[in-house]
This record gives C-alpha cells, sequence and structure tokens, in this order.
C-alpha cells in the first residue's frame, strides 16, 4: 500500500467507502430495519450521485459552467422509459430490462452532449453556461411537444408544436399504449429500479470518472482547464478533451435518468427544469469542484436533508438553505482547515492532489 | 479581520439555526392559525385500539394521510385543499362521535419523487386513508405506491384519467378533464347553438390539455380559433386574443386556472374584444386575484361544482372557518379537500370499519363502499354524487354567471 500514489489511496477509499456504505444499507433493508421513507430515498440518492460525479467531470475538472445537466438527465428519463416500456415483451427479465434501457438513456444522452457539444465547446468563457441553460430550456419544452406510444407495429412518435395534437394522432392499434403524453409526461411507467442497480451505477460512474481523470486524457483535459493557450501550445486539441469530458458526463447522467424515471410509476418534464441543474451544481459545488468522492457524499447528504428536516414543517426550506450557507463557510475557513489537517496529517498534500 | 467577520456569520448563523430550530416544534403545538395542516400530527400518541365496539358499528381513531404542494409554484392548490381537509377533520372531531379522524398533511412541492417520499412518511407514522395528492403528475406516482401498498385514496383534485387508470384503489373527488370538456362542450351547444367558439388552452399542462381534447372532440366543427400557450409565455396574451378576435368569435373557451385568465380577460377589454368567456372549474377564485379589477370578469361563465358565494348553510359556514385559517375565500380545491374527508367519513360509517381492522381490509371495504350504487355523498361541491368503479366521480356541474362582482346562477 506505501508505495501507491496518494490519489490511487483516495480513489480506492472512495469505492470501498461506496461499497462498505452500500452493504450496510441494503443488509439493513434485508432486515427491514429501514423505514419506508428511508427505502424511498435510495434510489433518487443513487441517481443524484451519479449526476453530482458527472456534472464534477464537466465543472471540476473540464472547468465549463454547464446550467443544463438536468436536460441531459431528462433525456436519459424519456428515451430510458420508452426503451423500458417497450421491451417489455421482448426481454422479460426486469434487470437486463433496466441495464438496456439505461444503456439506450446513455446513448441519446450522449448523443445530444456530442451535437451540443460541436458548437458550443469552441466558445470560451461563460458561453457554455449560457447555451447549457438554453439547452436545459430547449428539452423541457420539447419533451412537452413530446408523444410516444408503443404497441405490436412498434413505436410512434409524434411531436405536438402547433400543440394541436393529442394522443389519438399516434393512431395505436388495440392493446397499444401511451407511454409519454405530452405535457403530462410519462405515466403508468412499470416501476423497475433497485438499489442494487443504483449502486451498480454509481460505481461505474465512478470507475469510468476516476480512470478518466487519472489517465493522460484526463491530465490533457485538466491543462486546457488551467491554461488553455499553453495546452495548445503543447499540442493538445482543446475542443477535442473538452468534448470527451462533456459527452462522458452527458451519458453517465442520461443513464442515471433512466434509472431515475424507471423508479417511479409517472414524471413528467418539468421535473428536470432549471432548479434541478442547479440543485446538482450545488451538490458538486458544496461537495468541493474536481473532488469525487467530495460530490459523492455532496448529493446523499444534500438529497436527503430536505426530507429529514420534514419535521420543521414550514421551516423545511429556510433550514436547508442555512445548512448550505454554513457548509459554505465552514468548508472555506481557513481555521477549520488548519485543525483538519491537524488531526489528519498529510491531508493538505491530498488537497494539492485534488 | 476578515477571519473573524467570518467567525462571527458562522456563529450568528448557528444562532439563527438553534433558533428555529427551537420555535420549530412549538409552532406545532400552537393554537394560532393552522399555516401547517400537518400540525395535527403526534405519532405516538394516538389511541389506535379505542375502537372496542361491537362489528358493525364504525369506531376509533383513522389516521388520514393528506399530500399536496405547500411550497413552491402550486403551494396555493395544496395550502388550499389541505387546509379544507383540516377543517374537515375539526368539524368531525368536534361532533366527539366514535369516529375520529388525524390528519397528517405532507409537502410534494408538486414534485412526482418528492411526493413518494412524502407518501412513504405518512406510511411511516401509519396512515390507513390517503387524501391525495393534490395535483396529477404526483398523484400518478404516488397512486401507483398505494395501489401496491393496498392503501386507498381519494384525491381532491387530480383530474387526469391516468390517476385513476387499472388501479381499483383511486378515487376521485373531482370531475375528470376528459368529463369537463364534455359538460362544457354540452353547455354550449344548449346555450350558443351558431356560436363561433375560439379556444385559448395552455398546452404543457395536463389539465389545461385533457379538457380542451375532450372539448374539441364534441365542438371540432364550431370552433374558429385555437391559441396555446405555456407557463412561460403566460404573461401576455395579445397574439392569441387579437386572433381570436379577428377570427371572429364570440364564445371564448378558456380552460385553464384563473391567473392567465384574468391577463386574457384584462387584453381582451384593451382592445374593445367582449365576447362571451367560458371559464372551467380552475377559473373559480378569480374574483380574489389581488391586483385583478374584478369589474373584467362581469358576463364570464365560470362551470364549477362549487362557489364560495353560495348561501346554503354548509357552504357559508365553511366559508367563515376557512377565511379565518388563512384570510381569503375558499376555492374549488378547499371545498373537494373538505369533501373528500367527509366522503371517507361517511364511507366509513357505511361500512362499519373500525380503526384497528388493517389497511388492506379498509382498503378493500372502502372500494367497495364507494362503488356501489347505494352510496351517495352530497357535499359542498354537488349533491348526490356517486362514483363509478373506475373511480370516476358523478357530479352536476353548475354554470355561474359573474354578475356585479358575484356569481349568480345565470
Amino acid at each position: 500500500m506505501k508505495n501507491l500514489k496518494k490519489t490511487t489511496k483516495v480513489d480506492f477509499a472512495t469505492y470501498i467507502g461506496v461499497t462498505l456504505a452500500f452493504l450496510i444499507v441494503f443488509i439493513l433493508q434485508g432486515r427491514g430495519m429501514l423505514t419506508n421513507a428511508m427505502e424511498s430515498w435510495l434510489v433518487p440518492v443513487c441517481c443524484f450521485i451519479v449526476m453530482a460525479v458527472s456534472l464534477n467531470l464537466v465543472v471540476g475538472v473540464s472547468g465549463e459552467l454547464s446550467l443544463g445537466h438536468a436536460g441531459f438527465m431528462s433525456i436519459g428519463a424519456f428515451s430510458g422509459i420508452v426503451a423500458g416500456m417497450s421491451l417489455a415483451e421482448a426481454v422479460p427479465l426486469v434487470p437486463l430490462r433496466l441495464a438496456l434501457a439505461m444503456a439506450v438513456g446513455a446513448a441519446c444522452a450522449a448523443l445530444a452532449g456530442f451535437l451540443i457539444g460541436i458548437p458550443v465547446l469552441r466558445l470560451r468563457g461563460d458561453y457554455l453556461a449560457i447555451v447549457t441553460l438554453a439547452f436545459g430550456q430547449i428539452i423541457k419544452d420539447l419533451i412537452t411537444c413530446l408523444l410516444v406510444g408503443y404497441d405490436k407495429r412498434g413505436l410512434h412518435f409524434v411531436f405536438n408544436l402547433d400543440g394541436l395534437r393529442s394522443v389519438s394522432d399516434l393512431h395505436l392499434e388495440e392493446g397499444g399504449v401511451a407511454i409519454i403524453k405530452g405535457a403530462q409526461g410519462a405515466v403508468g411507467v412499470t416501476k423497475m429500479a433497485s438499489f442494487p442497480a443504483g449502486y451498480v451505477l454509481v460505481m461505474v460512474a465512478l470507475v469510468i470518472v476516476l480512470n478518466l481523470i487519472r489517465s493522460r486524457t484526463g491530465r490533457a483535459i485538466m491543462a486546457c482547464r488551467d491554461n488553455r493557450i499553453a495546452a495548445e501550445s503543447v499540442g493538445i486539441n482543446v475542443t477535442k478533451y473538452k468534448m470527451i469530458a462533456f459527452v462522458v458526463s452527458a451519458a453517465l447522467a442520461g443513464a442515471a435518468g433512466a434509472l431515475f424515471g424507471l423508479n417511479y410509476g409517472g414524471l413528467a418534464s418539468s421535473r428536470f427544469d432549471f432548479n434541478t441543474s442547479i440543485m446538482v451544481l450545488v451538490y458538486v459545488v458544496l461537495g468541493g469542484l474536481g473532488n469525487i468522492w467530495g460530490s459523492v457524499i455532496g448529493a446523499a447528504v444534500l438529497y436527503i436533508l430536505p426530507e429529514a428536516l420534514r419535521e420543521f414543517a414550514d421551516y423545511r426550506m429556510l433550514i436547508y438553505a442555512i445548512v448550505l450557507i454554513l457548509v459554505m463557510l465552514a468548508t472555506n475557513n481557513d481555521q477549520l482547515k488548519a485543525l483538519v489537517g491537524r488531526i489528519i496529517p498529510g491531508r493538505k498534500e491530498a488537497d494539492a492532489n485534488g | 479581520m476578515k477571519k473573524s467577520i467570518r467567525f462571527l456569520a458562522l456563529a450568528l448563523a448557528l444562532v439563527m439555526m438553534l433558533a428555529l430550530c427551537a420555535c420549530g416544534p412549538k409552532t406545532e403545538q400552537g393554537p394560532g392559525p393552522v399555516s401547517n395542516p400537518g400540525a395535527e400530527s403526534q405519532p405516538g400518541t394516538e389511541p389506535s385500539q379505542s375502537g372496542n365496539e361491537p362489528s358493525g358499528e364504525a369506531s376509533g381513531t383513522f389516521k388520514l394521510g393528506g399530500i399536496g404542494p405547500m411550497t413552491g409554484g402550486a403551494a396555493q392548490y395544496g395550502m388550499a385543499a389541505m387546509t379544507g381537509a383540516q377543517i374537515a377533520v375539526d368539524e368531525i372531531n368536534a361532533l366527539g362521535g366514535p369516529v375520529q379522524f388525524e390528519f397528517n398533511a405532507q409537502d410534494d412541492v408538486n414534485v412526482a419523487d418528492t411526493a413518494v417520499n412524502a407518501y412513504n412518511i405518512l406510511k411511516d407514522w401509519g396512515m390507513q386513508v390517503l387524501v391525495g395528492a393534490v395535483t396529477t403528475t404526483p398523484c400518478i406516482s404516488v397512486s401507483q405506491e398505494a395501489y401496491n401498498d393496498r392503501i386507498f385514496c381519494l384525491t381532491p383534485s387530480a383530474s387526469s384519467t391516468d390517476v385513476t387508470a387499472g388501479k381499483d384503489n383511486m378515487y376521485q373527488m373531482c370531475f375528470t378533464d376528459p368529463n369537463q370538456g364534455l359538460s362544457g362542450a354540452e353547455y354550449v351547444k344548449a346555450n350558443f347553438p351558431d356560436a363561433k367558439i375560439a379556444v385559448i388552452y395552455k398546452n404543457d399542462d395536463a389539465y389545461s390539455q385533457g379538457i380542451r381534447d375532450a372539448f374539441y372532440g364534441e365542438m371540432k366543427d364550431s370552433i374558429v380559433y385555437e391559441g396555446t400557450f405555456t407557463e412561460d409565455t403566460q404573461t401576455n396574451f395579445s397574439v392569441q386574443v387579437t386572433a381570436a378576435k379577428d377570427a371572429g368569435a364570440d364564445v371564448v373557451y378558456l380552460p385553464m386556472y384563473y391567473q392567465p385568465a384574468t391577463v386574457i380577460l384584462n387584453q381582451a377589454k384593451a382592445i374593445g374584444y367582449a365576447p362571451t368567456f367560458i371559464g372551467v372549474d380552475g377559473m373559480d377564485g378569480i374574483l380574489d386575484q389581488e391586483n385583478f379589477d374584478a369589474s373584467l370578469a362581469e358576463g364570464v361563465l365560470v362551470m364549477s361544482p362549487f362557489a364560495a358565494s353560495s348561501t346554503d348553510d354548509r357552504t357559508v359556514n365553511f366559508v367563515a372557518k376557512y377565511q379565518e385559517k388563512l384570510g381569503q375565500l375558499p376555492n374549488q380545491f378547499a371545498a373537494d379537500g373538505y369533501d373528500c374527508v367527509y366522503a371517507i367519513y361517511e364511507a366509513i360509517q357505511a361500512a362499519g370499519l373500525t380503526a384497528d381492522m388493517s389497511t388492506a381490509d379498509i382498503c378493500e371495504a372502502l372500494i367497495a363502499t364507494f362503488s356501489s350504487d347505494s352510496f351517495t355523498f352530497t357535499g359542498l361541491t354537488g349533491a348526490d354524487q356517486t362514483w363509478s368503479a373506475n373511480g370516476e366521480v358523478t357530479k352536476v356541474p353548475m354554470a355561474f354567471l359573474i354578475k356585479d362582482g358575484v356569481y349568480t346562477t345565470p
């Protein structure tokens, strides 16, 4: 262990920590020691951990501000729901169908990320933030116009841009079901997501992101972040490396979206609005930019917090906001940092290495 | 210097938080206005075993859960429905009869996954019957969970047919969207036989879209113009109103909530366009909208099952209690929430349920009662309401004409 690099140790500690947390919760769940409320948090927490980790790749590692991450989640969720519902007969095995749905969600979101990235990642400065902000809104509005149905002949799509079409325009055969009903979003979704599936997704996301960061590609991405001109001068294709980070991030968000979508009986596109994007960004920023295990903890704690504060009733969101401010102050406090540094020697070094 | 300020800020924030923590529970016991309908909930202190009467007579303290948006953009609907339900619970408990209720309302922020979290919190609390969820999308998610868990649900206001589709334990207090569109079409046919009709609706809202689809199906041939808007464009309707005027429409059907309708009325007046406006149940509340000149609503027809200006004793009593709690006139959501609790109360009595029965047994018994032909319910939102086995309510919509700032029967 001694000759392992500091970063490698941190990475392994992240894997082990996540696995241990999963095992403990899983055993508690198996013994029926979790309340219903806690059980209902498990899958969304996994989804938002993956969202935070993937957004950290863009914001923390690649250094671009993305304000439309929920858009990718939305694409993944709805394409995943369509895949999961329409494959019901072809693939009867639920875990396999869930995996396929997540793969479809990831692929669709990655494609969207790629298409957006082509023009946008050539821009500098705040433009990515502005365009991703618009993108999130566009996705929300487009899915509001989308009607999707499934019957024996296959999938049917209608794009209700003029607002004058309805489910009957899908011309579904007898026994066909409408999966996405425009403004109402997806309805009648069969619940497929499970906590172990969420754990697997979190681990896959961690392995992909951590290995990407520690690889040659990852160092190139960080070089672009730290000094674009210097990176270009040594022959790094800045757009290409930013694109890699952006597309990987979009794909992971899509997979998380698919898992999220298949965890509920119904889902409207308005769930993935600007607020959701900002919420994920808050998880990332409070967890620490570029700090992957920080994102994991940030997402888990901050997703559960408003639910756990329900006993304060009306003051719930106020207290939530105060806790956010406290975390910001505490994590930036030099004296606190020095204190932690004294307790855990070598902590400073870890910080320097990210 | 900077450091000390930062420490001061941290310390102040901590103090604030402690102060809040301290006053949080206090308000739960406070006798003040129930801005928090969940205040009645005191887990653990519930005498659920009080039902030792012979079987056949309903008795015991039933745990009613409520789910609705009480914060965020849709908060007014959740607050109204949950406050209405709370008033009914208080009234029933004050009667001192053998059937008592404990009511616990949870916030869902109008988000499907938060609603499922709220549902599970209520399940941990021991909920036996659910009043909710108030809004459609959360209700679809919640109803799926409740269907699997066999908990009876009566939603005050989630009006989509998808809410009840395929779930035998899910009942609605409000009209379904298609039914409302159909009854609107019938009314227009009967009263405005040769009218040219314009429809303006919100196409990113399932409620508005659902009513419009049914209305359009019936009135296809008389509709001369259809205009759409979304959440983001509901502050300006000059395009739609002008187009409706140019198309020569003399009836404008507005399947939407009252906030956008106020803008439409305002802009129609500005261009001197005065057709007959017909609103749906979401239009109820328009007269109480702040900063709205109520004279603009003169002559508007509102097809709603509830009117706060009704003079029957029950409505007057309800309006007074509601105003005491929230300081405003109740709308249709509040009346639906109130009726939900009374409908469950009467069904529990009709079925002779006791609170110590299992939730699944209560669910089956309530399903049997609600779907039976002999069970009729008279509440604020209509007399002799019955439910079909698929959970949809049958009641007569009433049309009100706004005249001199009050609802009148045309």
